[in-house]
């Protein structure tokens, strides 16, 4: 009986666990507790959908036994279980860090607050990618935006409020956005299930509304998945976050956007209207060619190293798009790739950045000078991750690359792979300046001496970063997945799921 | 609400009708007004008006959704919209001051952005389903099944109340922790404290002295209090039937908390509602929603499937929805109590003299 409950319980654990953390608030080490069993066993369910996808196909769940597109429902396929595993499984690493991290950087008072946010962000991430329903989906995004908001305005430097608020101006547009869309769509269709919503689309043909509709939605989506130029908010919101946050938002939250619009465009929308009709390749192309190389030359010059990894990461989402404006299998399949990876190198990196600025307060470059002695496991890590950025061979930076050079090259898109090219060398460049203030720049005189970081801290960092490798070594289980997603992506244009 | 009562069970044979004109000019009316509203807003520099401007907006939509037939949205965006945010944007302004600073960008950049959006937007609607047509898709599909079944189904009358409640209920659960969310995102800003540790240190007169600042009003919200409950309640356990339900009792029930705090002080509010209280009964709503749905996975059925709740499955919708609104109504209510008081704290304290520089949970 429980397990066909998995797929609600996926998201209603963390998020009725959530008020309970917040119950807590005189305990946060219970509250803490609470949150971090909650998310390991949201992975274990995860883990759970995965092997019950594999064997069985898609699963369907209907809220209140309300079948769709009457009831909520929700769906676990082959493209949303492989984020449903991601999203949970950071969680299940970050959570544990996160007591050891939030000592150091917020008071006693607000840490179970911090760690109800935590869950709900979870819950809300979670829900978003299970939700077969696109306002359920809307609802569930409301909640990890606000639960982010949250976390980021804990950061102990005082710009995390400008930073939170302006990441909530623009957070709050991009819903606005993708509700209208939503209604509109509504309006033409009289539903809001998905797959019911993907068998009545096309029977719109190309009527405005609907045209319109996709357009509030990719714009919406494109708001929160930080797709260049809208991503402003997103630098200075995962460079002011708690570390813990940071690592948990940058590693997750931007992928789920990812996800949506993957759903958007190919599921619901379908191929022929989103490529055909509406040539969304030609906005996802130039603007994340422009994204790979405006935001890495700009990461290239920030002294705040988390700054730094928050650039890299819009051109990260750079590659995603682009593997999506490719509009071929092997695209697609390198999207999701490294949309799986890129959350488990960005979740290394911003893990590293922590334990770092547990132990020296800060995380600016002239701050790190000779810390590779004195912190070798940490800063061992962070060149783990590094060497995952820019996508040196056995790391799992290396697999989504080489798979979306050989979609590029399936087109012809020869500039295409020059700038994959040049993108990795100015990304070898800014991870060098790093390793560079590390190991060869000696320790200032008079400088505290610092010691490694508790093992709190580097037993998760070390987890995902040995995850880097292990996927970049035996890639055979994200590829096939994310394979067998794009495949059912591309084939079943009508039925979408 | 005797209006209402007469307008909203729906029955089956009483089919959509075309729109009038007259119809159509209260509605153009209407949407002028707010068109008149928003750039009144733009325009003016006191954050005052612009406050009580927005409460008008909300008022000006809520007549809108009343002509949209929409009497339940109206409802709520009466409660929440004109009133329970206008309060807060006030609290706000006791901190911030009531002039809004001059922009420091050019707002061309905006005014373009929201050029193109309106110009999409029109361009869009163009081809829309006839404004009105009782044919249009929205008004079959999915509702055809809400109108034709949900009064044996679920068995109340008011179709709005079976849908947001259990045919999607699940949305409504998560709207509620959105509500939970902003009360987890408010206290990690502004902690709330009993003010009288910094009101004393300015203020050595007598306790009876400082609480009877104003008698008339205490006076007459004190009388006020036991009939706004009373109204919340009746909102609450009527939604079933008419426009009503737990977010709109939330928030009347609430409004009698703030009324005293208005007139009687944070400092006697916090004893007649202690914090802790509150924190517990804003996640206990919750945890009483959700709880249903775990009772009713425990019975077998899927997540909030009230039909398992009771042998007779329209018991078990009554019982399931009787439940989730209270759960929704507690949530609500403490949720927006906790916020006031939040916002009332910093104000004291800035009265008190504190500077606005530091943060509660801001070291550097």
């Amino acid at each position: 009986m429980m397990s066909s409950q998995l797929p609600a319980l996926q998201v209603v654990l963390p998020l009725l666990g959530a008020p309970f953390c917040f119950l807590l608030w005189r305990y946060p080490r219970w509250s803490w507790a609470l949150a971090t069993l909650l998310s390991w066993s949201a992975f274990g369910v995860a883990i759970m959908l995965l092997i019950q996808v594999q064997n069985a196909g898609t699963i369907e769940y209907a809220f209140g036994g309300w079948q769709a597109p009457w009831g909520i429902e929700y769906v676990v396929d082959q493209l949303n279980v492989l984020v449903l595993l991601i999203v949970s499984g950071i969680a299940a690493v970050v959570f544990p860090y996160s007591w050891t991290s939030v000592q150091r950087e917020i008071d006693p008072e607000q840490q179970s607050l911090f760690f109800t946010s935590m869950l709900l962000c979870l819950a809300g991430l979670l829900g978003i990618t299970i939700a077969g329903d696109a306002f359920n989906l809307f609802v569930l995004l409301e909640i990890s935006s606000l639960s982010t908001y949250t976390m980021i305005s804990m950061g102990r430097d005082r710009r995390a409020l400008t930073a939170s608020f302006q990441y909530l101006i623009m957070g709050t547009i991009g819903a606005t956005f993708i509700i209208i869309g939503v209604g509109i769509l509504y309006m033409l269709t009289g539903t809001l299930n998905m797959q019911d919503l993907a068998t009545r689309i096309p029977d719109l043909g190309t009527s405005r509304a609907s045209q319109v509709a996709f357009g509030f939605l990719i714009t919406g989506i494109g708001l929160k998945l930080a797709m260049f130029p809208l991503h402003l908010w997103l630098p200075n919101a995962y460079a002011y976050a708690p570390s813990a946050a940071s690592a948990f938002i940058a590693a997750t939250a931007t992928k789920v956007a990812v996800y949506v619009m993957v759903r958007y465009v190919f599921s619901i929308f379908g191929v022929g209207f989103s490529f055909e009709t509406m040539h969304i390749q030609w906005l996802f192309v130039p603007v994340s060619v422009f994204a790979i190389l405006f935001t890495s030359i700009v990461a290239l010059f920030q002294r705040d190293i988390k700054r730094m990894l928050a650039y890299s990461s819009v051109a990260q989402i750079g590659y995603m798009l682009l593997g999506i404006g490719l509009v071929n299998v092997t695209g697609l399949s390198a999207a999701l790739l490294h949309l799986f990876n890129h959350a488990l190198m960005k979740g290394a990196l911003f893990l590293a950045m922590g334990a770092v600025c547990y132990r020296i307060g800060n995380t600016f470059i002239d701050s790190m000078h000779g810390l590779g002695k004195q912190m070798p496991w940490t800063m061992a890590a962070f060149v783990v991750g590094g060497l995952s950025i820019v996508g040196v061979p056995l790391t799992t930076g290396f697999v989504s690359k080489w798979v979306l050079i050989q979609g590029a090259i399936e087109n012809g898109w020869w500039p295409v792979v020059a700038v994959i090219l040049v993108a990795s060398l100015i990304a070898m460049l800014y991870i060098w300046r790093v390793v560079e203030a590390a190991y060869m720049k000696p320790r200032p005189e008079g400088a505290e001496s610092i010691t490694e970081a508790p093992a709190s801290l580097l037993i998760p960092l070390w987890l995902l970063a040995a995850a880097n490798i292990y996927f970049g070594a035996n890639a055979q289980f994200s590829m096939e997945l994310a394979q067998s997603a794009a495949k059912t992506l591309f084939n079943s244009a009508v039925v979408g799921f | 609400m005797l209006l209402c009562e007469q307008q909203t069970p729906r029955g089956l044979n009483q089919l959509p009708r075309k729109k009038t004109e007259m119809e159509l000019a209260v509605n153009i009316t209407l949407l002028l007004m707010l068109c008149a509203t928003v750039f009144a807003v733009v325009k003016l520099q006191s954050l005052f008006a612009i406050v009580m401007l927005f409460g008008i907006y909300s008022l000006l939509s809520a007549m809108i959704f009343v002509a949209l037939d929409a009497v339940d949205v109206a409802f709520t965006e009466a409660a929440v919209g004109a009133g329970i945010s206008t309060v807060l944007m006030l609290a706000t302004l006791v901190t911030t001051g009531r002039w809004k600073k001059k922009p420091e960008r050019s707002g061309l950049l905006p005014l373009f952005v929201v050029t193109i959006t309106g110009a999409a937007l029109v361009w869009g609607t163009l081809d829309m389903p006839e404004y009105g047509n009782p044919a249009n898709p929205a008004h079959h599909h999915v509702a055809d099944r809400y109108i034709a079944e949900s009064p044996t189904e679920i068995g109340i009358p008011n179709m709005v109340t079976s849908v947001l409640a259990s045919y999607r209920g699940f949305d409504t659960l998560g709207e509620v922790i959105v509500v939970f969310t902003a009360l987890v995102g408010v206290l990690s800003l502004l902690q709330v404290r009993r003010p009288r540790t910094f009101a004393r240190k300015q203020d050595n007169r007598p306790d009876t002295h400082r609480r009877r600042p104003y008698p008339v009003l205490q006076v007459v919200a004190l009388i006020m209090m036991p009939f706004i409950i009373v109204f919340a309640l009746y909102v609450q356990f009527h939604g079933d039937f008419g426009p009503g339900g737990g977010f709109q009792a939330g928030v009347i029930f609430a409004v009698a908390f703030i009324l005293y705090t208005l007139t009687y002080g944070l400092d006697d509010s916090l004893a007649l509602t202690p914090l802790p209280a509150l924190k517990i009964l804003a996640a206990g709503g919750v945890i009483i929603y959700g709880g249903t749905g775990v009772v009713s996975m425990l019975l077998g059925g899927n997540f909030l499937d009230y039909n398992v709740l009771a042998a007779n499955p329209v018991s078990g919708q009554h019982i399931g929805i009787i439940v989730i609104e209270l759960g929704v109504g507690i949530t609500v209510a403490s949720v927006l109590i906790t916020v006031f008081y939040a916002f009332v704290t910093r104000a004291e304290r800035n009265r008190a003299g504190e500077k606005q520089v530091d943060l509660p949970n801001k070291a550097d």
